[in-house]
């Protein structure tokens, strides 16, 4: 690490202190694993905190929030290595400023990994300055002082000063050399691994405004947004005149799009085109969509209207049967070993295209005036948001201000910002009036970033004592020659890589042509359910248990991917499984026929994750989940421990939607699911009552949780359908197989 | 036509056209923004608000459907926000994101009121219509349990404890 960490204090007009961090931008970039710096060279990341005249502290949370709780846990490292009670700590939302914050951006459960140990030197620099100007106030030396709850002591003199008291002149002290500020003890933590409430919970309950959509401006209208449904077609023709005399309809025009929409390899999160459509302006949404019922449009469908899931099954399947194009991981000699096995086993699994249904439906509004634009939105990426702008409108992105408010959840779909430019187009249109756009949910089931589907053709040989001598992987997935379309690829050198001799993974591309991006875990939210299927099934086809077999597996040296990101602790995943394993009593509990545990384990994001599900299957196939437990390492601190349980509960039951009904299929390039009805997500009665989560805290960097925590329960409760009933599940979702809830 | 609604204990004046939904009446018009839109098809619950004492969704109640019944949102649920939901709700950190939450209070208060100690069937029957995209169902259940002052036993609050 070359940090080059600094600090800047300010004092705050009206007394108090205000502070900053920068840290090296590689650094924190570094940690960003791929992504292209937002700022380039110019990229200065810090972060806040306040501390007025009264000693109230207030920390801006830097991130969007869609409850995911980055707004309350980021803030709590600096209250405490600050030193402050947490009751006495306000959260605000920080503004859109990479320059002062550093990466504002939601996903890939970065938060903690990456704010961390930035957060925890900004807190105890703050400390240190206040430790100095009370040391200067009483003229005695800063060491011989210590603090408390927002308050700096001496105790041979027995007298205090407030953080409040001291703030003016703290800011005025010179700042310390980050790399030598002093850090609490883990042990002393006060704030960190204490539950903290979501602060905004008193004005959701009382239903105040906090979302995009409740953005409301003077003379604000309202738009609809109708376009192709073939993602990336153009309009042709439209009734646009007649749609304009409809009531309450105050303009109404066609919008061309952007020039690249077939969706090939458009680069996540920037490359997003402006879709063409029709544009309707009206008093109300509703009237908006009154309108947009009578619209009479045609259009240029594009290359992709032949696209459809049944088209792709087959072509897979071809694809299976011939060798495959691009080599991912290979290790030993596959086909040697397989002819060599005591047993083989062979499987096909398939998962399917799915949509991501933030509740709170995409919106945002837009105020063009005198060259300039300002928008109101829930996005995950608020600084790629203005760049979509910025790129499709070719304004300059200075010229763009973005507010970025409470998400009513992105789960992903908001890490990508087409809506931004929808509704940063229309506003230009209504020059002067701004315009809220809001999509129906049928426009966003139908207009989403898909998950893509994914293939995976298996033979795997086991020797004579039940270990996996030979492992070999065809899949196909979308994507042109040798390139990946977008969220497709999978690491080659990930597990189970490295821990079988004989390894072969290799892969065969397919055209697509349909807008893929990342949903909650991406990477591991269909791998993992095909790669602890297939495992469990290894596991019966050899006798063993199947958390025996996954623990011995694991002994197998890894030398893969050291001292990298992905570099993945063997003892860490054995650690998860044997703790899930003792909480659910795996193997020590009777239980009736019909009812059966299933288990499975995922590395990801840093953390690792083992879940144990008991279900319930009846002679009708109908499917109960009993309870889950979870167990996860994601290292030596769980910041905010009620939020963490929220995070990892929520994961399980936002997977189970993922188990029984939701998929997205295409049929003429057209995306079939439209509403609630087709695209189901689960309801309380088929929730779990029980989901117990449990934490192994191992001496390793504190990381987050939203998204592994979910991949794994997955395959848990297809693993426990085939132990409660024989019935092997190798394609989701189950719902088509005859399996319903019970 | 103009349209006279009681609105949370007011009377108050919408001229609006006879089919258009109570919810936007209330978002756009009335400025009551706290009543969600998640599907308009009375299938996420996210709209939920009372009228005549029930809950319906405001995305499938016509403005000329809700004239005449007293109409209660969140907003207006208790004077000052401490309804028991509301505040066990606070107490178990039920929200995620706090979308849906609206509609799920409003559901869970029309239970409460017509039975005040409901088993966890009896909230499986009522709150079904209401979808949680972060599902935060096991809050969701735990927090009707204490607002009824039935014994909460689940885990959220041993965390809290």
């Amino acid at each position: 690490m070359k940090r080059r960490d600094f600090l800047r204090a300010t004092a705050l007009a009206g007394g108090g202190m205000m502070i900053a961090i920068y840290l090296d931008p590689a650094d924190v970039l570094g940690q960003e694993g791929s992504r292209a710096p937002a700022g380039g060279a110019s990229y200065k990341p810090w972060a806040f905190l306040k501390i007025g005249p009264d000693g109230k502290v207030t920390i801006l949370g830097k991130n969007p929030e869609g409850g995911q709780g980055a707004k309350i846990h980021l803030p709590m490292i600096i209250a405490d290595e600050l030193d402050v009670d947490w009751k006495d700590v306000t959260v605000e939302n920080a503004p859109l400023d990479e320059q002062s914050f550093g990466i504002q951006r939601t996903g890939g459960s970065t938060a903690t990994p990456i704010n961390f140990d930035p957060l925890r030197q900004c807190g105890a620099a703050a400390r240190q300055m206040l430790i100095a100007a009370a040391a200067q106030t009483w003229g005695v030396q800063a060491p011989e002082c210590t603090t408390a709850s927002g308050r700096v002591r001496h105790a041979a003199s027995n007298r205090t000063l407030g953080y409040g008291e001291l703030a003016s002149k703290a800011a005025a002290l010179p700042t310390p050399d980050l790399k030598t500020v002093t850090l609490k003890d883990p042990k002393d933590y006060t704030v960190i691994g204490s539950p903290a409430r979501n602060q905004d919970v008193p004005k959701i309950v009382r239903g105040e405004p906090l979302y995009a959509i409740d953005t409301k401006l003077p003379g604000m209208l309202y738009a609809a947004y109708e376009k192709c449904p073939v993602p990336g077609g153009k309009v042709a023709t439209a009734n646009i005149d007649e749609i304009k005399r409809l009531p309450g309809v105050r303009n109404a025009f066609i919008v061309p799009g952007g020039p690249d929409l077939t969706y090939t390899y458009p680069a996540c999160c920037i490359g997003v085109s402006l879709h063409g459509g029709v544009a309707i302006v009206a008093d109300t949404w509703w009237h908006a969509q009154q309108a947009r019922a009578k619209l009479k449009a045609t259009w240029n469908e594009g290359p992709t209207a032949s696209n459809s899931t049944e088209l792709f099954n087959k072509r897979a399947q071809e694809l299976s049967q011939q060798p495959p194009h691009i080599k991912l991981y290979n290790d030993g000699d596959v086909d040697g070993a397989l002819k060599g096995a005591a047993k083989t086993v062979e499987a096909a699994y398939y998962y399917p295209f799915l949509a991501h249904a933030p509740l709170e439906p995409q919106n945002c509004t837009a105020h063009y005036k005198d060259g300039k634009l300002e928008v109101w939105v829930g996005t995950q990426t608020p600084r790629e948001g203005r760049q979509v702008i910025a790129q499709s409108l070719g304004m300059n992105e200075s010229d763009i201000t973005v507010h970025f408010v409470r998400m009513g959840g992105g789960f992903g779909r908001r890490i990508l910002n087409d809506y931004m430019a929808e509704a940063a187009w229309i506003a230009r249109e209504m020059n002067g009036t701004p315009v809220k756009l809001l999509w129906s949910r049928q426009d966003d089931l139908t207009h989403d970033f898909y998950r893509p589907a994914g293939y995976h053709f298996f033979k795997a040989g086991l020797d004579a004592s039940g270990r996996i001598v030979a492992w070999n992987q065809h899949y196909v997935a979308f994507g042109e020659g040798e390139k990946f379309a977008p969220n497709t690829a999978i690491g080659g050198a990930s597990f189970p890589a490295g821990f079988i001799p004989n390894f072969s993974f290799n892969a065969s591309l397919m055209p697509m042509g349909i807008p893929t991006g990342p949903l909650r875990a991406p990477g591991t939210n269909g791998t993992t359910f095909v790669y602890q299927g297939f495992i469990d099934e290894l596991a019966v086809a050899s006798g063993k248990d199947p958390v025996e077999f996954r623990l011995a597996l694991l002994d197998t040296p890894r030398t893969l991917l050291p001292n990298t990101r992905d570099a993945f602790n063997a003892q860490r995943a054995k650690g998860v499984l044997r703790l899930a394993a003792e909480k659910s009593g795996w193997g020590k509990r009777q239980l009736p026929k019909g009812t059966a545990m299933g288990v499975a384990f995922l590395y990801a994001h840093l953390g690792y994750f083992a879940e144990i599900a008991e279900v319930s299957v009846d002679a009708q196939n109908r499917v109960k989940v009993n309870k889950v437990w979870v167990a996860a390492d994601i290292g030596s601190e769980v910041i905010n421990p009620l939020n963490a349980q929220h995070q990892v509960q929520g994961s399980v039951i936002d997977g189970m939607g993922a188990v029984m009904a939701q998929e997205t299929t295409f049929v003429n390039g057209r995306a079939q699911q439209a509403t609630f009805n087709e695209h189901r997500l689960i309801r309380m009665n088929q929730a779990p009552k029980d989901i117990e989560v449990h934490f192994l805290k191992t001496n390793n960097p504190p990381t987050g949780l939203g998204e592994p925590a979910l991949p794994p329960i997955i395959p848990a409760i297809t693993n426990a359908i085939y132990a409660a009933t024989g019935k092997r599940i190798r394609s989701i979702p189950i719902g088509k197989q005859g399996f319903s809830w019970a | 036509m103009p349209y006279t609604l009681n609105v949370n204990g007011k009377s108050v004046t919408a001229d609006v056209p006879a089919d258009m939904p109570l919810l936007w009446v209330l978002r756009d018009v009335l400025d009551l923004r706290g009543t969600k839109f998640g599907c308009g098809l009375g299938q996420c619950g996210a709209c939920t608000v009372h009228l005549r004492g029930n809950a319906v969704r405001s995305c499938q109640t016509t403005v000329a459907a809700a004239a005449g019944g007293a109409i209660t949102t969140i907003e207006g649920l208790s004077p000052d926000g401490t309804h028991p939901l509301q505040r066990a709700w606070e107490e178990l950190d039920v929200p995620q994101c706090g979308y849906c939450q609206a509609g799920q209070i409003m559901s869970a208060a029309a239970l409460l009121r017509r039975n005040p100690r409901p088993t966890d069937a009896d909230i499986d029957l009522a709150m079904s219509g209401n979808l949680c995209r972060c599902a935060t169902y096991t809050r969701i259940r735990e927090a009707i349990h204490k607002a009824a002052g039935n014994n909460v036993t689940a885990t959220t609050a041993e965390v809290i404890r």
